[in-house]
């Protein structure tokens, strides 16, 4: 019979159930409570466009070093419904272990009707292949060939004997507490200190405390009683003893937290998943704290600020209100997907042609059109490199891990001042909605750079009066903000002179767009390399993989074992994807034999961008389009054939439930 | 705000050439906001002045204010975005009746729901005159303009209707020829306390030849004693309609008479305030029961930038809330 090595923090979890039945606050629980014991947890999260009802789940990993991916194999299953067992217990590793509730043995597959055709047929027909039937009863008998524990739990039972413990006369009215239920015996399982899950179950429902003394009951209880079921489970947490405090957080609050630290006080935001996550956390924080050391005299005005959200009527009027903020000196934004980002083109070209610095956050997720509105991709690079009629500059920097998000959350603003142009920060779905632990960043070398603005009004006169774009200083004219004195000025879609005023002449529309595409020639010079890219590995790697965004977790991840495997194999992580830095991603590619393209999208975007900005090809594009995230696990599989040879120039990754 | 000194219109025009069309009610409209601003000594840099696209939103370059001429249905969020960010800032946004009824009407009505302290004009002509005369969506039902092949074959929106039911707090309507009017009404919707909405009956002497100046002026019937012309247009005020709502009692009868008002078109077309209700908090009001410091330190007049170019954020409080403490 299988069984795992015995080892010690080092897990891959996975906890399933229907939407909206709190799901989400398990995970947040048994994310916190490892967290709090010192481990590093990376957590993936996935669900349908649905309110309540359809499969949800969530794969964490913990572990005593860094953890940046999800991978596919599960470890230790837990659920307290029958779809979840029918849909991930394929996934779980001989000798794994799944928590489920015996009396749902019965069910059949096709009892459950959230389970799509196509699916239920493949589970039926794996099944039938090992001569079982289609209950529950069946799946956990081929999970018991391959030893794979499992760990019954009454679920209901325990809910009675809370429901009698604290005399709360109707069990529906406590369904919910099978979550923390299933994050006990998990726990349990584990033999992992019950304080630290007591702690964040505490944590979890703060300020409510008659919740949180149930479900620490109700944990401990599902905690005793799985311990007592399966004595030695070869998987053990323990305390990691740790000196600095981390952070636990998704990549939405990163993004926000960055803004905020850049200054932004004006947000405008359409309801769309997966972007609104992130608008609605500014929105419940509109207060907000200053730093008196770095005031000085005005903090004794001054002694918060503030952040003004709106939600607008549609993604248009998202981009648009922003920009008008923007005009009176405001750092100002909009966080939009893949259908509201389609919506903003026009304003974007109006905010370039008009030199406005807004900033558009780009939550990608799977389209075109709809799509699949909670799955992940990264599909939108062209896209948001045209986006819009006729030629608008723009700077493109797309965010590949937590840090990055609040790094990058910061700079776009100073970029979009200081070359007076809208800059989109690209994010994701994988990166949104995941949730991880990362050291407290040292944003102390962050700066504000406003760029060049207009001197005081009183040194223009009606001979000499400001010009908004001026083309004597340059491709950057000094800005002026709504509302300064002395500094009118006027703003078109039309093209315009000096002053802002429409024109046709030709000569004057050359000079304009000529000044408007130097800016970005100089964003080009001036952007540091450490923003623009990233190369980590042996300087002399024959093998580079290439990437952009979210992938950058799994491709760490999976660097650090073929590192361990004595394979030297480089990465070049690309942030500043427009205006495309040619001569370090030249210069970093040229040399290498193998040049591997990654990317969660059908067409290999960066390639076709790598190629055309630089003339390089890759020789190996690795790509997914399912709609959910690339795990290092695949990514680890598909590399190992590419470097023996063994591959075709194309692998489509397809894992993920 | 205000200016100490006595301000003539003419002060508030720039020195672009002027392209419309000879008779464009548009002139009318220019004149008496350069005229309101003067009468107001609005001081020309606390102005913006937002418009979309058409020959409505070439306004803008005609008028030394800030001057933001935006896309094709879409002066009001750009408007808003202007105001909410620096509420201190005196805010008009104009636009044509294709332009705000038609593309942009998904923002007339959620302005309506907000209530910024701002004004919005409409230049009601109901044609689309910059594209070459094209049905626009104040021309009634079976209209046939001059460059319409068929009579038009959408029948028209109320815009003092589409007003109160989207909850504009003051509107009126004006009408480009009566100049002084004009410039009354927009005094009084600058200066009105929300969301001001004003509807301007305009002449597109180029591509509506139905609503001529002429026909607003009754030209084509006489009264029977002295032949003098019998307008189509008159003055609410005149007839002591009373559109002021005093009491929130007042609501649905003052609503109410103000939509039967808006329904008199043709013989009769009443200019003037239909309905002004200052009870309803603005947007801005709204904003600083969240955040109390709203009008005295808005989003555009933060210091966002400390000493040596330092943020002046502090995350700590929320990074707190995020922070797990050492183990």
């Amino acid at each position: 019979m299988a069984r795992l090595p015995p080892k010690v923090n080092e897990l891959s979890w996975m906890i399933g159930g229907p939407q909206g039945s709190g799901v989400d606050s398990s995970a947040n629980a048994f994310t916190r409570a490892c967290a709090h014991g010192g481990l590093n947890v990376f957590g993936k999260r996935e669900y349908y466009s649905n309110i309540m009802g359809r499969h949800s789940y969530f794969s964490l990993r913990a572990s005593r070093g860094i953890v940046r991916s999800h991978i596919d194999d599960v470890e230790l299953l837990t659920t307290f419904d029958a779809e979840t067992v029918f849909r991930h217990t394929t996934e779980v590793v001989d000798g794994g272990a799944v928590i489920c509730d015996p009396a749902l043995a019965g069910t059949k597959v096709s009892d459950v009707d959230t389970i799509s055709r196509r699916n239920a047929a493949e589970i039926r027909a794996q099944l039938a292949a090992l001569g079982l039937g289609e209950t529950l009863g069946d799946v956990l008998a081929a999970a018991e060939k391959r030893g794979i524990l499992l760990v019954p739990i009454p679920f209901k039972d325990l809910l009675e004997d809370i429901a009698a413990e604290f005399k709360i006369d109707a069990l529906s009215k406590i369904s919910r507490v099978v979550n923390m239920l299933a994050v006990g015996a998990s726990f349990g399982l584990l033999q992992y200190d019950f304080a630290f899950v007591e702690k964040a179950i505490s944590g979890v429902f703060r300020g409510k405390e008659k919740l949180v003394r149930m479900n620490v009951w109700g944990a401990r209880k599902a905690y005793d009683l799985a311990r007592e079921r399966v004595p030695e489970f070869p998987i053990r947490l323990e305390r990691l003893p740790r000196k600095e405090p981390r952070l636990i957080l998704t990549g939405s609050q990163a993004t926000a937290l960055g803004k905020l630290y850049g200054g932004m006080r004006f947000q405008t935001y359409y309801p769309i998943t997966p972007a609104s996550d992130e608008s609605e956390y500014l929105e419940a924080n509109p207060v907000l704290d200053l730093q008196p050391e770095a005031m000085d005299a005005a903090f004794a005005k001054e002694r918060d600020g503030s952040i003004l959200v709106v939600q607008t009527e549609d993604e248009i009027a998202a981009v648009t209100m922003a920009s008008g903020a923007a005009l009176t000196g405001t750092r100002a934004a909009t966080a939009t997907s893949g259908p509201g980002f389609s919506l903003m083109m026009e304003g974007i070209g109006w905010a370039s042609i008009n030199e406005v610095p807004v900033v558009i956050t780009l939550y990608q997720r799977a389209g075109p059109s709809t799509g699949m509105p909670t799955r992940h991709e990264a599909g939108d690079l062209r896209f948001a490199l045209h986006a819009g009629h006729g030629e608008s500059p723009r700077i493109l920097l797309a965010s590949g891990d937590f840090e990055e998000c609040i790094r990058d959350g910061a700079l776009c603003f100073n970029y979009a001042d200081r070359y007076q142009m809208p800059v989109i920060h690209i994010v994701d779905k994988a990166l949104a909605n995941s949730n991880g632990t990362i050291p407290v960043p040292d944003l102390s070398d962050l700066r504000i750079d406003r760029g060049v603005l207009a001197d005081d009004g009183s040194t223009f006169t009606p001979e000499k009066p400001y010009k908004r774009f001026d083309l004597s200083k340059g491709p950057i004219s000094p800005r002026a903000t709504i509302g300064q004195p002395g500094t009118l000025f006027w703003n078109t879609g039309d093209e315009h002179d000096e002053l802002g005023h429409i024109t046709e002449d030709p000569a004057l529309r050359n000079l304009m767009m000529e000044k408007r595409e130097a800016k970005l020639e100089l964003a080009a010079k001036e952007i540091p390399d450490e923003v623009k890219l990233a190369y980590i590995g042996p300087e002399d790697a024959e093998t580079v993989l290439v990437s952009w965004g979210s992938t950058k977790g799994a491709i760490l991840d999976a660097l650090d074992r073929l590192a361990a495997e004595g394979e030297r194999v480089g990465y070049l992580h690309i942030r500043l994807l427009n205006p495309f830095p040619v001569d370090v991603v030249t210069a970093r590619l040229a040399k290498a034999k193998r040049i591997v393209d990654i990317e969660m999208n059908f067409g290999a975007q960066l390639a076709g961008l790598i190629r055309e900005r630089t003339g390089i090809a890759v020789t190996h594009r690795v790509v997914k389009y399912n709609g959910r995230p690339i795990s290092s696990q695949e990514l680890d599989e598909a590399l190992t054939r590419i470097l023996r040879g063994k591959a075709e120039p194309r692998t489509v990754l397809t894992h993920g439930a | 705000m205000v200016l100490e000194q006595v301000m003539k219109p003419q002060a508030y025009a720039t020195e672009v050439h002027v392209d419309w069309c000879p008779g464009c009610g548009d002139f009318g409209i220019l004149r008496t906001i350069q005229m309101a601003l003067a009468e107001m000594r609005m001081d020309p840099s606390q102005v913006a002045v937002v418009s979309g696209i058409g020959c409505s939103a070439k306004t803008i370059h005609y008028l030394r204010a800030y001057g933001i001429h935006t896309l094709h249905g879409r002066a009001l969020p750009y408007a808003m975005g202007i105001k909410l960010a620096n509420p201190n800032l005196k805010v008009v946004a104009v636009s044509g009746d294709g332009d705000g009824l038609g593309i942009g009407g998904g923002h007339f009505v959620n302005a309506g729901r907000r209530n910024l302290d701002m004004l919005y004009i409409i230049f009601d002509n109901g044609v689309y005159g910059l594209t070459k005369g094209q049905a626009a969506p104040t021309l009634k039902l079976g209209v046939q303009t001059k460059s319409l092949a068929h009579p038009n074959i959408n029948d028209a929106v109320n815009p003092i209707w589409l007003a109160m039911a989207a909850g504009a707090t003051w509107v009126a309507r004006g009408y480009s020829y009566d100049v002084k009017h004009l410039r009354d009404l927009i005094v009084e919707g600058i200066r009105h306390r929300g969301y001001a909405f004003l509807d301007v009956l305009q002449p597109c002497p180029t591509y509506n030849d139905i609503n001529t100046k002429e026909w607003y002026g009754g030209e084509d019937r006489k009264a029977e004693n002295d032949g003098r012309p019998l307008p189509r247009v008159y003055k609410l005020e005149e007839e002591k309609f009373d559109p002021v709502v005093r009491d929130s009692s007042e609501i649905e009868k003052k609503a109410t008479q103000a939509l039967d008002k808006a329904l008199e078109w043709g013989d009769r077309i009443p200019i003037g305030v239909f309905y002004k209700n200052e009870l309803i908090p603005t947007f801005e009001e709204r904003i600083q029961q969240r955040v109390p410091t709203y009008f005295e330190r808005p989003p555009a007049l933060q210091t966002i930038s400390g000493r040596d170019g330092r943020p002046t954020t502090d995350l700590g409080k929320l990074l707190g809330r995020l922070t797990i403490e050492p183990a």
